[in-house]
């Protein structure tokens, strides 16, 4: 079922290029020797998963590129898709120490995906499950918070079943990352290799409380963990809501990277929001062939959560900017969005008094947030929401001892480093909470 | 399968037995047991703890480098001399780290004078527990001036001497560490095993000045207003090291252990050095650099090595190259080779073309105008097959060397001397 062949060859995300493209073997060669093997590096400090990077980079100026891919994967298991989409720029890369001297910092991202693209080439294996424990943990969600966790519990020799309500495992990397990053094919061919480890069940098109209840998992299980991710889109309650050309912003990305998206008649795109979900979908907008791309915010650049170097990346693609703006209606035409009616904003927030404006559009996506999850935990014991997320603690604890969470539904939604990250310390919780006897 | 679990690095030398072939050299990395204990804890297999004499007084400062072109310390150099700390306190030390480190090899360096010192510092080496002995007749510096380190091993009767007085006192194997300021080594290899060394290690540093500071017109490394020669290492050295460690491993008369030194950097090296006949490595330079981390990437290096090359122990390996060092008399006159350009790879930058004008035989050319590419063209009937234009190329496999056959069978110097065997015509000799 991680089988990407089956995925639609024609789907819109093929036509995109590598924003960064991977490295040769000249290149990667003269950026690692580049390195200045730092001690304590800062870089490494930066990495939510702590990649030993100046080893790793060490290695491949050595030519042990099979040692590099180690170095990397047994950190972070997710190194190919982490090396393709973490904001190295806010990490790894702003970290190092070339920036304190004005010179260009070391390519971590690309010398990371130049090792990990090798080993998953080759199927290079490290990590064998360990032995048997006779514990089982269950894992609700199939991401990458998942998906690190079951690995390092493999490596422990705790059985794995993970439960994940949709038809594709690998979560925001198969059906959300931005595709001139990583492809829903690459991503499940990492998926594929990180189940490698064998031991790992996967029941896919399972939800909670539809098809199995927390009691029937408790039951199953010694122990869980949750990485179920945000809900769906939050939609705007205004006039109009019900014309077609209006979605979600993570609905419709899903849908270009998994299939085909039609834009057809589609000549001008809206999409309302200011975070990193808007700056996606702006640029993939842009480069879907949309010949003029909006992002709406009530904000301005300064206030904007999107990441800077990607905005900036997006308004030399052309994309426009209409700040400090709020919709209050859609308008319609032949059951279609053709147009956003808006009004301007001030200082405080408030509308500015005045008629306000429209602006056409053919084509409204919502990047505004995800629900959160509401019921999902409901009746799970000793589990505490907070503003919608999981409460946990440092290691992934929640109120209830048995259960453990990480990725999006605990930390509101972070990057796929991080996720992984909360996988593998809450992995590490459960190992010692199974081995020191707490079980059913 | 895991990765190199095949794989055993067990590495004996001369009686030495190490789990792994990575030794620290005699040298500030292996200047105290503290350090030491770090060292095995990253993952070194041996130490040859810093030389232990009649503790001195060192000067400040005491290295230099040689950067080139943006890289720093591809050699360096030291005006340091052996121990400065009492001898009580490192031989307490020697015995805290082998009671703590029972598997990893600890080898005591020696520097003394008289056969009284050599015998009263062997006893106190043996009895803290060392595993093997090092004797330094190797530094080039300060102490040769006091007629001890190389001033002993360039003498081979003096050298034969004290390695016997060694050999009579003590109770675990001697190795002989021997200097490269000498004009063939062998002598000097040959003396160490006439005088019953069990192994022998090499190379110690070679005499050098490193540089001088142009604005005041003193050498490097300056000390107050004077400077003095060194001892050069690094990776600048590797070659003349390993020119020394294969003249003994080839030499018939010699077959004593050898552990070899000089520029080893990373895993390659080591290969390297063990293709060449070593049994262990030792590492000064790249430690002091860049610490002692970089022997878990030696370890693996040289695991997956092996691994990919189905050895599975370093006796396995070990001297696989020495067969083929030999001599100019029997490389083969008639082996022909010229430069062919991947033009898919090059990508116009004509080093080759210069390289080939004014350091070689004036045959790679520039494409002509109207070929419309930058693609240089290499006139093989001139190419004389140096290969130099292969070195500047920076395009990694863009240059190879082809063999042509041109109807001659091998023919040797000593075989055309001596039996008169046809040479094919040389090439760019006009
Ligand atoms: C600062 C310094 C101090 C050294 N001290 C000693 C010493 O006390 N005894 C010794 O036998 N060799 C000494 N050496 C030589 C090293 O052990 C080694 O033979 C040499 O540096 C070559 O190896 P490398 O290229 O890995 O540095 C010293 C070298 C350096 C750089
Ligand atoms: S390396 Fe350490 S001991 Fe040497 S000069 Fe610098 S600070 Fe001083
Ligand atoms: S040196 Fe190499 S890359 Fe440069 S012109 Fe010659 S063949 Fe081409």
């Amino acid at each position: 079922m991680v089988d990407s062949r089956t995925l639609p060859e024609d789907r819109s995300e093929a036509g995109f290029g590598d924003y960064k493209p991977a490295l040769g073997p000249a290149q990667a060669l003269a950026e690692a020797n580049r390195c200045l093997y730092c001690a304590d590096a800062p870089c490494v400090q930066k990495c939510p998963t702590g990649i030993d990077i100046p080893e790793f980079i060490r290695k491949i100026s050595t030519g042990n590129l099979k040692g590099s891919a180690r170095t990397i994967l047994d950190a972070n298991i997710f190194g190919m898709s982490c090396a393709r989409v973490c904001p190295v720029e806010v990490l790894c890369v702003g970290g190092c120490v070339y920036n304190e001297m004005d010179a260009p910092p070391i390519a971590i991202g690309r010398l990371q995906r130049y090792a990990t693209d090798a080993a998953l080439a080759a199927d290079w294996r490290y990590f064998e499950a360990g032995p048997d424990s006779g514990r089982s943990v269950g894992l609700i969600g199939g991401g990458p918070a998942s998906l690190a966790a079951a690995h390092e519990l493999r490596r422990r020799g705790h059985a794995c079943t993970i439960y994940d309500a949709g038809k594709w495992l690998g979560g925001l990397n198969t059906t959300g990352v931005a595709p001139y990053k990583l492809r829903a094919d690459d991503a499940l061919a990492e998926v594929a290799y990180v189940l490698g480890i064998g031991g790992i069940a996967v029941e896919s098109g399972v939800q909670v409380g539809r098809d199995v209840t927390w009691d029937a998992l408790l039951a199953r299980h010694d122990a869980l963990f949750i990485g179920v991710g945000l809900g769906a889109d939050r939609t705007l309650d205004i006039p109009g809501k019900e014309l077609g050309g209006i979605d979600g912003a993570v609905a419709f990305i899903e849908k270009f990277k998994l299939g085909r998206v039609d834009l057809a008649g589609v000549q001008r795109a809206i999409v309302v929001g200011g975070g990193n979900t808007a700056v996606d979908a702006v640029r993939e907008l842009v480069g879907l062939g949309v010949p003029e791309v909006t992002m709406l915010y009530r904000g301005d650049e300064a206030a904007m959560s999107g990441y800077e170097h990607e905005w900036k990346a997006a308004k030399i693609e052309g994309v426009r900017s209409l700040w400090h703006t709020q919709p209050t209606a859609y308008v319609g035409r032949d059951g279609r969005v053709a147009g956003l009616r808006c009004v301007k904003l001030g200082a405080d927030k408030r509308p500015l008094p005045g008629e306000g404006f429209e602006v056409p559009a053919e084509l409204v996506l919502l990047a505004i947030g995800q629900a959160r999850l509401g019921e999902l935990v409901a009746g799970l014991g000793g589990v505490q929401l907070e503003g919608g997320r999981l409460l946990v603690d440092a290691d992934g604890a929640t109120g209830n001892p048995r259960v453990f969470a990480g990725g999006d539904c605990a930390n509101g939604g972070k990057e796929v480093v991080n996720a992984v990250a909360e996988g593998k310390r809450a992995a590490l919780a459960i190992d010692r909470a199974l081995t020191t006897g707490a079980s059913k | 399968m895991a990765f190199g679990t095949s794989v055993d690095l067990t590495s004996n030398t001369g009686g030495i037995v190490t789990p792994n072939p990575f030794w620290l050299a005699s040298a500030p990395p292996a200047n105290s047991g503290a350090q030491i204990m770090r060292a095995f804890d990253a993952g070194w297999g041996g130490a040859v703890w810093k030389t232990l004499g009649t503790p001195i007084q060192n000067v400040s400062s005491r290295f230099g480098a040689l950067h080139f072109k943006g890289t720093r310390a591809i050699g360096f150099n030291n005006i340091e001399l052996i121990t400065d700390r009492p001898l009580e306190v490192n031989f307490r030390e020697i015995a805290e780290v082998k009671k703590r480190y029972p598997k990893h090899g600890v080898i005591v360096s020696l520097m003394v004078e008289t056969r009284d010192e050599w015998r009263d510092m062997i006893k106190r080496a043996i009895d803290a527990g060392a595993d093997g002995l090092e004797l330094n007749f190797g530094c080039p510096h300060g102490m040769c001036e006091r007629g001890m380190g190389s001033a002993v091993g360039q003498e081979p009767a003096l050298n034969e001497k004290i390695t016997s007085w060694a050999v009579e006192f003590s109770t675990v194997p001697v190795l002989v560490k021997l200097t490269p300021n000498v004009d063939e080594i062998n002598p000097h290899g040959l003396a160490a095993k006439r005088g019953g060394a069990h192994g022998v290690s090499l190379i110690n540093t070679i005499k050098s000045l490193i540089g001088i500071d142009i604005d005041r017109f003193v050498p490097e490394p300056r000390v107050s207003g004077l400077s003095t020669n060194g001892g050069y290492c690094g990776a600048a050295v590797k070659p003349i090291a390993m020119h020394m460690i294969g003249s003994l491993a080839r030499d018939p008369d010699f077959g004593l252990p050898i552990s070899g030194i000089g520029g080893v950097a990373n895993w390659r090296d080591a290969v390297e050095f063990i293709l060449l006949g070593c049994s262990s490595v030792q590492v000064c330079t790249e430690v002091m650099l860049r610490g002692y981390r970089v022997v878990g990437d030696m370890i693996e290096g040289l695991t997956e090595y092996m691994r990919s090359h189905g050895f599975s122990t370093i006796e396995e390996m070990r001297g696989k190259a020495v067969p083929q060092f030999s001599e100019w008399g029997e490389l083969d006159l008639n082996y022909e080779t010229v430069a062919k350009i991947d033009p898919g790879k090059c990508i116009g930058c004509h080093a080759c073309v210069v390289a080939c004008h004014d350091g070689a035989h004036q045959c790679i050319h520039p494409a002509p105008k109207e070929a419309g590419t930058r693609v240089p063209v290499v006139d093989e009937s001139e190419c004389v097959g140096c290969n130099l234009c292969q070195i500047v190329c920076p395009v990694p496999d863009c240059i190879t060397m082809a063999a042509v056959d041109n109807g001659f069978k091998p023919a040797t110097w000593n075989e055309f001397v001596s039996e008169g065997k046809p040479l094919r015509p040389k090439k760019g000799a006009h």
